[in-house]
């Protein structure tokens, strides 16, 4: 009886065709928001269709995502970190560094917003302003790119936030940190694509946008094939092009159009970075 | 309220339908979390067995070590694994991290000393002179302990549903070994977290209905099979 079964089991298991159990491929180490918003779902199989080649997207925050890519532990990163990006291609970790694509940044709340910051221009001025009113806000506080950007604008904001009571690191992805800000009726900075996806369960109002701070610009960077020589740098390399080729771009500019109404990401490929946002 | 019952309909809809991305991982989960507790029934019930049988010196301080594994939590498995398999750890040559087979190792990990411990308390609540009758019986030792584990396969059985259960609802060791990489190594667990952040909270809802029907279903036939007899 129990053998019979234990047998059979045992052959489903094995003889099953399934996926090969351990494939080589592309490491891709990435950001949420790209994973999150269903951009690399399209994005992937045109490129694995192209090449015949297999990525393992591994979604994590930037910071996450360059620590990966120092170790060695991943081919190519898709970022949103400028300033640790700058100092990982300093470091050597990187070889080459394009420009793939923007969004923006968005200050949320809960359309109440006590710290009256609607339709505040500057949004470290809009930072200032929940501060000195004391109300909640919600940090990713997970070093990812999103989280770096508001580390900036606090610096920029000049005003202590760390330790204070107001201000509360959930340590979680930007759907949930979303999720917490609106059950808690806080404020949080987050990037349009998440908040857009998420728009209809939260309750919370776009109050601040379109300030220069906080465009949202994500880079490919290929890891130092010299420094790690395990890492998959033809693979790396080959998605590295794919992503500012003609054909991702085209698909980067329309994507989201249908669902939301405006696009996600604006393509980048061949601009300078201090070109963008004006 | 509304968004739970929008999930229940949610589930319907993708099992009715045999929502084809929704099978595939329903079936890949089987196999990791199947394979897994296999791997684990295999070490797990011998070491069991022997710790159980046997008399050594420090017998109760490694008893104490497996009941503490079957704590084990399954981020730190995961963590510790995941630089085990890293390009330039240890393990690197096996060049196995993000793909099915890192997972199966975790979750072996986890479900090993669950599997081991449950063993050794049922081998051991045997009546000790059964043994010593089964040997005055001409057996050989080895026919002993198959005789043995044949008495004890109720709650043997037991540990294969909680070894089973253990890894099958794993979520923190699978993600970081596996990557929930799309079609590949995306299980119904890590399917539901990343679901539920991407705020597709009908589809989460969805997915967890499901891994608990399927639990049930494995649990059932188990039990079935547990029960064949008659209570004693």
């Amino acid at each position: 009886m129990g053998k019979r079964l234990f047998s059979l089991l045992l052959g489903l298991l094995l003889l099953a065709p399934g996926p090969c159990w351990a494939q080589r491929g592309v490491i891709l180490a990435t950001t949420t928001s790209t994973q999150d918003s269903g951009l690399l779902d399209v994005l992937i199989p045109m490129f694995e269709k192209k090449t015949g080649s297999f990525v393992k997207t591994i979604a994590v925050g930037s910071g996450q995502a360059m620590a990966m890519g120092a170790r060695g532990e991943a081919d190519v990163l898709l970022v949103h970190s400028p300033a640790a990006e700058k100092k990982f291609m300093a470091d050597g970790d990187g070889v080459e560094r394009r420009l793939v694509m923007h969004n923006d940044f968005i200050i949320v709340g809960p359309p109440a917003d006590p710290a009256k910051i609607r339709g505040t221009k500057r949004a470290a001025e809009a930072f200032r302003k929940i501060a000195a009113s004391g109300s909640i806000f919600t940090s990713r506080g997970d070093h990812s790119g999103t989280h770096a950007k508001e580390q900036a604008i606090w610096k920029a904001a000049g005003v202590p936030h760390e330790g204070q009571r107001w201000y509360q690191q959930t340590g979680l992805g930007m759907g949930q940190t979303l999720a917490v800000a609106a059950e808690k009726k806080a404020y949080t900075l987050a990037d349009r694509g998440t908040y857009l996806a998420l728009k209809k369960r939260l309750g919370l109002d776009i109050l601040v946008e379109g300030d220069g701070i906080l465009l949202n610009i994500y880079h490919v960077i290929e890891v130092n094939p010299r420094k790690w020589p395990k890492a998959n740098f033809a693979g790396g390399k080959a998605f590295a092009d794919f992503m500012v080729s003609k054909d991702a771009q085209a698909v980067i500019k329309t994507f989201g159009v249908a669902k939301f109404g405006s696009p996600l990401f604006f393509p980048d490929a061949g601009k300078k970075e201090e070109a963008l946002g004006k | 309220m509304d968004i739970i019952l929008e999930g229940i309909g949610q589930a319907f809809i993708l099992l009715v339908t045999f929502d084809p991305e929704v099978i595939g991982i329903t079936w890949f989960s089987l196999k990791v979390s199947g394979t897994a507790t296999l791997i684990s029934l295999v070490i797990g019930m011998s070491a069991g067995t022997a710790v159980a049988l046997a008399q050594f010196p420090g017998r109760r301080f490694v008893v104490s070590l497996i009941n503490t594994g079957m704590a084990l939590p399954p981020v730190v498995v995961g963590l510790f694994v995941t630089i085990f398999l890293w390009r330039n750890g240890p393990l690197g040559f096996l060049e196995i991290l993000y793909t099915p087979a890192a997972m199966i190792l975790a979750q072996a990990i986890i479900a090993t000393p669950i599997v081991m411990g449950i063993s050794l308390a049922s081998m051991q609540q045997l009546p000790r002179k059964l043994r010593l009758q089964i040997l005055a019986l001409g057996a050989t030792r080895l026919q002993m302990v198959w005789i043995l584990i044949r008495e004890a396969r109720l709650p043997l059985l037991a540990a294969v549903m909680a070894g089973f259960g253990g890894v099958i609802s794993e979520v923190g060791a699978s993600i970081m070994v596996g990557g929930n990489i799309k079609g590949y190594t995306r299980v119904l667990t890590t399917a539901t977290v990343m679901e539920t952040s991407r705020g597709n909270f009908d589809i989460a809802i969805a997915l967890s209905i499901i891994l608990l029907l399927f639990a049930y279903a494995i649990n059932l036939v188990l039990t079935y099979v547990q029960q064949r007899e008659r209570p004693r």
